[in-house]
């Protein structure tokens, strides 16, 4: 058992480093960066873990996942355990192993982290998590539920209504997902790349969904084929995960010209209709030498990484603060610093500029400097006078940022906005129509997976809640 | 998977497709589309729903075979599958009883004009409708369009049927007729035709409307990929549109932003004969 080894010999253990396909070799093809620990480094890293009685790790986890715990039991090489303690809080481990910015929750509060460095509690996460989908025989086994003869609809099939639809299945519910494109898992499939989260980890919980009786049906806009009053009608109650798809718009001069994406088109084309990725692939993209992505977020970090590994030779960040201020997963963006990704810092686009054919050419600049911290708590970069310069460039993605899409909400006139046109919702996904609830982007703006899944399981409760009161 | 009941010719690269989807038929309006993906690895494009019959769960479309994605899906039999339809998308047209309508509708315009011709014939608009199109071949829709209108009109640029000229013709006789001067326009076709018909009626102030077809992946609002220039706003035609008023429309940013994937050689040659023709038809 773990409690045999001192905590000083746990202390005397080094963290981990994530095995990683070299960079040279990876900036060339679509394949996951990072390998996995193996079964030993798993092992190693799972005995830094002090156990803390007071669980520090687990106040930064939106969620809660029980970590001592499941790290405990994976010390203990009893991997059906961690893997059940996992699954008993996070639907989406191998999701949330990968995607997180654990360096800003779970890691940020480990009590490792104050001297030294923190448990590598994602690393860890996605090992259980991994280990589980190779070993479905080895798993504890639920027993199904009865059946309550409700049913609830689900619209979207993102993180947030994949949870929703889990939880929802497992009390007993009869649950249909509705889902606008022609395939699962919202941003985790058309904006994530694979080299992040491969498909296959998608493909698989949806599986899971489906051994548990939830039906999939895509390519059903809600809103448009049918609406929120035809699904409360039809169903006992509807959880809206629509997530927060509208992109925004630089609104600049040049937007408009050949070669200039927003980054959910560019993401999209490569992602999900697998653009420059096969062979057999008919929906094009466009491809430069020299590509420049506006904006510092996990968002700008996968387009130009993607950019990179269709062939770009200059592959450009351009932030108008500086590399401290931004938002991206700190692991992102030290990949793609080794994948050759240049960084152009404090620095504001002014216009995208084109040739006489109305090509993109190049982006027009100018340098920032960082003042006192706004009302956000970052600091406010503002103009450099005639600090004027000009990058060149044949591919411009915008990743500036997405809001609340209002196809959905725009046919359900009774459904409570806010002035941004997100979805007014209580802790528990309550909307203003009773039987309706909401979670995830749509509630919350682009936030993350692990807040959207949040969203679904305590929306899930709430349904329940309802369902069984109705 | 979406079953194609039929599959007909109309002329020469021109089918009407029915297809089982009856969600889709239930909720359609004039005016909308749906998104179509024929199989894995296929592009996602836009079509107009042409007709729906409600009742028996289907829609129709009319495609035009330009590329290799309309070609693929009207080479697949009655009988087969789509593996994709989206929709009912876009904004339904704002039909009202204008009183006189002229209707224009270039190539494959007509068939997303007929389900335009229809409803404002339902609203008790008189209308008057022209049809232009290569040659006689090229010309679709007359039998269905013909007793919704009128007066039908048909041109084509070798004199094979009608008019011999382009759709611009007839139009400029029509406003020169104060008899005749209609309240409202809809104009459906290629850009240049689409510009060429906004900068006729602008003089008078005509209201015109056209239906506007730039690229689209997603068709809800959500990549920013179809967007056009109208006044000084940034619009997705998917969701704002597709139709729009013409006075408003920056038709050259359209047109431009069609041929972003034309990079591929004989697409380029045959592109370029087209354009030498809607050139002429623009400058008429
Ligand atoms: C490129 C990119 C990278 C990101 N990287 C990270 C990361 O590393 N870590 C992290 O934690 N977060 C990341 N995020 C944020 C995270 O992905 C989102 O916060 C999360 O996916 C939101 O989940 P959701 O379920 O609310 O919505 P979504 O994932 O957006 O799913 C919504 C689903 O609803 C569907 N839909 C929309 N409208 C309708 C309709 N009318 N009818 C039916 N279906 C509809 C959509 O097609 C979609 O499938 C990233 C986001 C992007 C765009
Ligand atoms: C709202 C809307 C409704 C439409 N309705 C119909 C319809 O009812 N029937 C029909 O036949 N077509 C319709 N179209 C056009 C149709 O979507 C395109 O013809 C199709 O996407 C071309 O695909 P492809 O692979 O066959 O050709 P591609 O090989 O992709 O294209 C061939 C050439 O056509 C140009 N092109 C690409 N996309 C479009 C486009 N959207 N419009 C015009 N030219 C394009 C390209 O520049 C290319 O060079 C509609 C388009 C829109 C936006
Ligand atoms: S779900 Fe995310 S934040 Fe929570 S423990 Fe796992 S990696 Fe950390
Ligand atoms: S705070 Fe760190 S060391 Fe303590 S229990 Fe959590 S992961 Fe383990
Ligand atoms: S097609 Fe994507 S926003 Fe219109």
């Amino acid at each position: 058992m773990t409690n045999k080894i001192s905590a000083k010999d746990r202390m005397a253990i080094e963290r981990t480093a994530m095995p990683e396909l070299p960079a040279e070799v990876r900036s060339r093809n679509f394949e996951e960066v990072n390998l996995g620990l193996s079964y030993q480094q798993a092992l190693d890293e799972a005995r830094r873990c002090l156990q803390c009685k007071n669980r520090a790790c687990v106040a930064g986890c939106p969620v809660g996942v029980s970590i001592p715990e499941f790290i405990d039991a994976l010390a203990s090489e009893d991997l059906p355990r961690a893997a059940q303690v996992l699954r008993g809080d996070n639907a989406l481990p191998a999701v949330c192993g990968r995607v997180c910015p654990q360096e800003t929750q779970c890691e940020a509060l480990c009590v490792r982290g104050v001297k030294g460095e923190s448990v590598a509690i994602g690393y860890l996460e996605r090992y259980v998590a991994d280990w589980a989908m190779r070993h479905p025989d080895l798993l504890l086994t639920e027993a199904a539920p009865a059946a309550t003869g409700k049913s609830v609809a689900v619209v979207g099939c993102g993180p947030a209504g994949l949870t929703a639809a889990g939880e929802l299945a497992r009390k007993g519910h009869k649950v249909t997902i509705f889902e606008a494109l022609h395939d699962t898992g919202g941003v985790l499939r058309y904006g994530i790349p694979e080299f992040r989260l491969p498909k296959e980890i998608i493909d698989r919980e949806v599986a899971v969904l489906s051994r548990l009786g939830v039906a999939i049906e895509c390519n059903v806009i809600i809103g448009k084929t049918l609406t929120i009053s035809e699904l409360s009608s039809e169903f006992d109650a509807v959880f809206i995960a629509n997530g927060a798809g509208l992109p925004t718009m630089l609104n600049i001069p040049g937007e408009n010209l050949k070669g200039v994406y927003a980054a959910n088109e560019f993401l999209t084309r490569v992602n999900l209709m697998e653009a420059g990725r096969r062979e057999d692939c008919n929906t094009p993209i466009i491809k430069s030498r020299e590509v420049a992505v506006i904006g510092g977020g996990n968002t700008a970090m996968d387009c130009v990484r993607t950019a990179r590994r269709l062939g770009a030779e200059r592959a450009m960040i351009v932030y108008r603060r500086s590399e401290a201020e931004m938002p991206a997963r700190v692991e992102e963006i030290k990949h793609a610093k080794e994948e050759g990704v240049e960084f152009v810092m404090l620095t504001a686009p002014l216009a995208i500029i084109g040739n006489d054919q109305r090509w993109v050419s190049g982006l027009r600049c100018q340098r920032m400097e960082l003042g006192p911290p706004d009302e956000s708590g970052r600091r406010k970069p503002s103009p450099v006078p005639g600090s004027e310069f000009e990058l060149s460039a044949g591919v411009v993605i915008n990743a500036v940022g997405t809001s609340a899409n209002p196809l959905l909400t725009a046919t359900a006139p009774d459904l409570a906005l806010n002035k941004w046109g997100n979805i007014v919702a209580s802790e528990t996904g309550e909307t203003s129509i009773p039987g309706v609830f909401a979670g995830g982007d749509i509630v919350r703006g682009g936030a993350t997976v692990i807040l959207a899944m949040g969203d679904g399981k305590s929306a899930a409760a709430a349904i329940d809640e309802y369902l069984k009161r109705k | 998977m979406f079953e194609i009941i039929s599959n007909d010719i109309l002329a020469e690269n021109l089918h009407k497709l029915v297809v089982s989807a009856p969600r889709i038929a239930r909720a359609r309006k004039a005016g909308q589309f749906v998104m179509v993906r024929l199989a894995e690895g296929e592009e996602r494009i836009p079509l107009t729903i042409g007709d729906a019959d409600a009742a028996a769960g289907t829609i129709s479309l009319f495609i035009q075979a330009i590329g290799a994605s309309t070609r693929r899906i009207v080479d697949t039999p009655a009988g087969g599958f789509i593996r994709d339809v989206a929709g009912p998308l876009g904004k339904e047209t704002h039909i009202a009883n204008w009183g006189r309508v002229v209707c224009v509708g270039g190539g494959v315009g007509t068939a997303v004009l007929f389900p335009l011709v229809k409803a404002l014939a339902e609203a008790g608009n008189q209308i008057t409708t022209i049809i232009g199109g290569r040659s006689s071949r090229y010309i679709i829709l007359a039998d269905e369009l013909t007793p919704l209108s009128e007066t039908f009109l048909v041109t084509t640029e070798d004199g094979s049927l009608g008019y011999k000229g382009f759709v611009t013709g007839p139009l400029s006789e029509i406003l020169a007729d104060p008899e005749r001067i209609p309240q409202a326009v809809f104009a459906v076709g290629p850009v240049p035709m689409m510009r060429a018909v906004a900068e006729m009626t602008r003089p008078q102030g005509i209201e015109t409307i056209v239906s506007l077809n730039p690229i689209m992946i997603d068709g809800t609002g959500m990549c920013g990929g179809c967007r056009v220039q109208i006044g000084t706003e940034t619009k997705f035609a998917c969701v704002d549109g597709p139709e729009f008023d013409a006075h408003l429309v920056d038709f050259d940013g359209l047109g431009d932003r069609l041929t972003s994937y034309r990079q591929n050689e004989a697409e380029a040659v045959r592109h370029a004969a087209e354009d030498c023709k809607l050139a002429k038809e623009a400058a008429l």
